[in-house]
């Protein structure tokens, strides 16, 4: 019998999770929709956190709750754009029904994925995971694979931050004075 | 002797020449930074690049000659990445050495536009490169946020600014069908490795996997809007109207080859298994795109977004030699993108010469009677339309390039015989926008008060030349290309029975 | 191990994201859906990390060094769009037409 109190967790943080990101694509103003959404990250975070993904919930808390949508909130008050448009910032009757139909595309998809199983000759067993969890603390549990295996996708994403970082300057940098 | 790519030093010797470009870019980077922005500056930055450039594509070249070969890794070592980097050098040497005369010119002073360009060229030779779905989307990536960058480069240009949100906007859009998809090929079959993927759908059957197909089909969206294939090319025109002419012409180049290779790699190394299934797909993708392409392409004029449709009805006749998936079917693909970069990047090059004349240089007016004040010029443009067009002898290799496409997707074990219908039938309709360019310039009158064009400065005219005499040499004589294009696709990619490629595909025999 | 019903949740929430996209046309909220996307496809891999071992986790590192690399240039964009129009409505941006 699977642990009610866990199920019973999971079903409220995803629930949360997703009225929390329903609320957030209907929002006029910008700051509300920005804080709904670090309420759907805050919820992924718990649910990634009973996931055994315990650096993971960490850093969405950090980096993505604290940092990128924090600097969103700082670009949306620089430019002052707090106040909702007067306008429904909704697109017309055309973007509604392809939006609408996405959607049902994307129902759909939910179906075929709620009846796949994965294929149980590629599934670590329980055991092996726990092990891997207890034996290590949570960061060295993620630190192994990302500096062993996954060394070179590392070092590429200080070129890539490097890449935003002088892209960003450039572009943001004040009109040349001429 | 082949490298083992688990060793820290024989990886980083695999990817010596994506170490060097970046590590190069890094430093012009240092170079640019160093004092105000200046017209000096920004040129030595950009023959800095070009000569980076140079020294990588030899590299590239001196390394492809020695065919080092590795076990599965996370990169792949083989004639394919070469030939593809040979390409997206190639672009890159274009574009840079347009930019360094189109950008002052613009009022762009920044160094840092050579500097991203190298960038994203790295990220193109990462994307050619990469084995494991994680360094593929970091590839991408790397390019996606260079380019994003580039469009929005000018920062006096309201357009310039819009293309670049457009672009950014969609390309971040795109990004995460990507990604998603990604995610559900990594859940149906355990791996990232695209060889590890296409053994255990071979091996598990996984062929009918709800969560494998969903992921394939997510990628091929990701992937559709990187190409700008219809239906998600509604980005193209725009970006590339507001983007710096120079840039337009990468991203029409570069950019689209990049995600072809990408594209390949991953469907003949990870998905031959499900080749029923995707076949169907990437077939009306080709059909939609060159249809959709090419007639939208005869209602413009304004030559930039005129070029936009004719790339998107071009990344359709590539397509088509995606669809038939044979080894001769990969020659042609090389082929044909090296053709379609040649032509491309001249028709851009002829626009920015156009527009020294102090207006933009991309109206159909621009080239009214060009051939009268500037007989140099036009026979280039014509050179380069009648090549997109696939013209015999005028039009050079563009006529082998489409016929090789053709010849593939005919002789395929499954011929491709209606997509080579379409593929002749909007080529035929091409023409209507191609030759009328041509016509323009050769019959129509000058306008009285056009302004006069002053002669092209040094490196855009060497880009045109070379261009020219590349896309006539290879026109009469295609032979040694052919043969160079085989033989990495020979190393790279497995003779195949029964038209689907095989799983060996890519990987050597 | 709820994974399937995390992948549900996924792709809810995934689906939320995409019809924002479509729907809304202030482009920085445009931006945070696909935000809300990549979180989805971020719970998505940690799921399958529970299945397959630590490399959905590590992938999840990576998406969000990208999410904050897309953040740093898309915003700057926005800023740069919004100093030349004073807005960030995609309905009043227009200078380039199909």
């Amino acid at each position: 019998m699977p642990n009610f109190f866990y199920e019973l967790h999971f079903y409220l943080f995803g629930l949360f999770a997703i009225a929390s990101a329903l609320t957030f694509v209907t929002r006029k103003s910008p700051v509300a929709a920005a804080l709904w959404l670090v309420s759907t990250m805050f919820s992924l975070a718990a649910l990634y956190v009973m996931m055994d993904a315990h650096f993971i919930g960490a850093i969405q808390v950090l980096v993505y709750a604290g940092a990128i949508m924090v600097v969103f909130l700082f670009v949306v008050m620089l430019l002052n754009l707090g106040h909702p448009d007067e306008l429904s910032d909704l697109r017309g009757k055309w973007g509604r029904l392809a939006a609408g139909l996405l959607g049902l595309a994307i129902l759909a998809q939910v179906m075929a994925l709620s009846r796949t199983r994965p294929e149980a000759s590629l599934v670590q067993s329980d055991f092996d995971r726990l092990a891997e969890l207890r034996g290590e603390n949570a960061v060295a549990a993620i630190a192994k694979p990302l500096f062993s295996d996954h060394l070179l996708a590392f070092e590429l994403t200080s070129v890539l931050l490097l890449v935003a970082i002088v892209g960003a300057v450039v572009i943001g940098k004040r009109r040349a004075s001429t | 002797m082949p490298y083992d790519l688990g060793i820290p030093g024989q990886l980083t010797l695999a990817l010596a020449p994506d170490l060097v470009l970046l590590g190069g870019a890094m430093a012009l980077m240092l170079v640019a930074a160093w004092g105000p922005e200046s017209a000096a500056r920004q040129r030595t930055v950009g023959i800095g690049a070009l000569v980076l450039c140079v020294a990588v594509l030899a590299m590239v070249i001196a390394v492809a000659i020695r065919q080092p070969s590795a076990a599965n890794g996370v990169i792949a070592v083989d004639g394919f990445r070469w030939a593809a980097d040979a390409l997206f050098l190639l672009a890159a040497i274009i574009a840079i050495a347009l930019s360094i005369d189109y950008n002052p010119r613009e009022g762009i002073l920044a160094g840092e536009a050579h500097v991203l360009t190298l960038f994203a060229t790295g990220g193109m030779m990462l994307m050619a490169a990469a084995r494991d779905l994680m360094v593929l989307f970091l590839g991408i990536e790397l390019m996606s946020i260079a380019v994003y960058a580039m469009v929005g480069l000018n920062r006096r240009s309201p357009r310039a600014a819009e293309g670049s949100l457009k672009y950014f906007l969609l390309g971040a859009f795109a990004t995460a069908f990507l990604l998603y998809g990604i995610a559900l090929v990594y859940g149906a079959t355990g791996s990232t490795n695209l060889a590890e993927i296409g053994e255990r759908i071979a091996a598990l059957g996984l062929s009918r996997s709800p969560m494998l197909l969903v992921g394939i089909a997510l990628l091929l969206v990701g992937f559709g809007f990187k190409l700008a294939a219809a239906p998600f090319h509604m980005w193209a025109p725009d970006v590339y109207e507001g983007a710096p002419t120079p840039i337009s012409g990468f991203m029409a180049a570069g950019v689209k080859a990049a995600a072809f290779a990408a594209f390949l790699r991953v469907w003949l190394e990870a998905f031959p298994g499900v080749y029923t299934e995707w076949h169907k797909a990437v077939w009306w993708l080709a059909a939609t795109t060159m249809v959709v392409g090419n007639i939208i392409a005869l209602q413009q004029k304004n030559l930039k977004r005129m070029l936009a449709y004719s790339s998107i009805g071009h990344t359709g006749f590539i397509l088509v030699a995606l669809a038939a998936g044979t080894p001769q079917a990969a020659t042609a693909f090389l082929f044909y993108l090296f053709a379609y970069t040649l032509a491309t990047m001249g028709a851009f090059a002829v626009i920015i010469a156009v527009g020294q004349s102090g207006g933009s240089g991309d109206r159909i007016e621009d080239f009214h009677g060009l051939w009268h004040s500037n007989p140099g010029l036009a026979v280039a443009m014509m050179v380069f339309m009648l090549a997109l067009l696939g013209f015999p002898v005028f039009g050079g290799m563009g006529f082998f390039a489409k016929w090789y496409v053709l010849q593939a997707a005919l002789q395929a074990p499954a011929p491709q015989t209606r997509l080579a219908i379409i593929l002749v039938i909007t080529s035929t309709i091409s023409a209507g926008y191609y030759v009328w360019v041509v016509m323009v310039m050769f019959m129509k009158q000058r306008a009285t008060d056009a302004l006069r064009i002053p002669p092209m400065p040094a490196m855009t005219r060497w880009v045109v030349t070379a261009s020219v005499a590349l896309i006539l040499f290879f026109g009469v004589y295609p032979e040694p290309l052919v043969r160079l294009a085989r033989a990495s696709t020979a190393v790279g990619i497995a003779p195949v029975d029964g038209g689907p490629a095989s799983t060996a595909a890519l990987q050597g025999q | 191990m709820m994974v399937p019903e995390a992948l549900a949740l996924s792709a809810v929430l995934f689906c939320i994201g995409v019809v924002g996209v479509l729907t809304r046309r202030n482009a920085i909220i445009i931006f945070m859906c696909v935000e809300l996307m990549l979180n989805a496809v971020n719970l998505s891999f940690v799921a399958f990390s529970r299945l397959y071992g630590m490399t959905g986790q590590v992938f999840v590192v990576f998406v969000m060094t990208v999410a904050a690399a897309e953040a740093a240039v898309g915003l700057a964009i926005i800023i740069s769009i919004f100093r030349h129009r004073q807005t960030v409505d995609l309905t009043n941006i227009n200078l380039l037409k199909g």
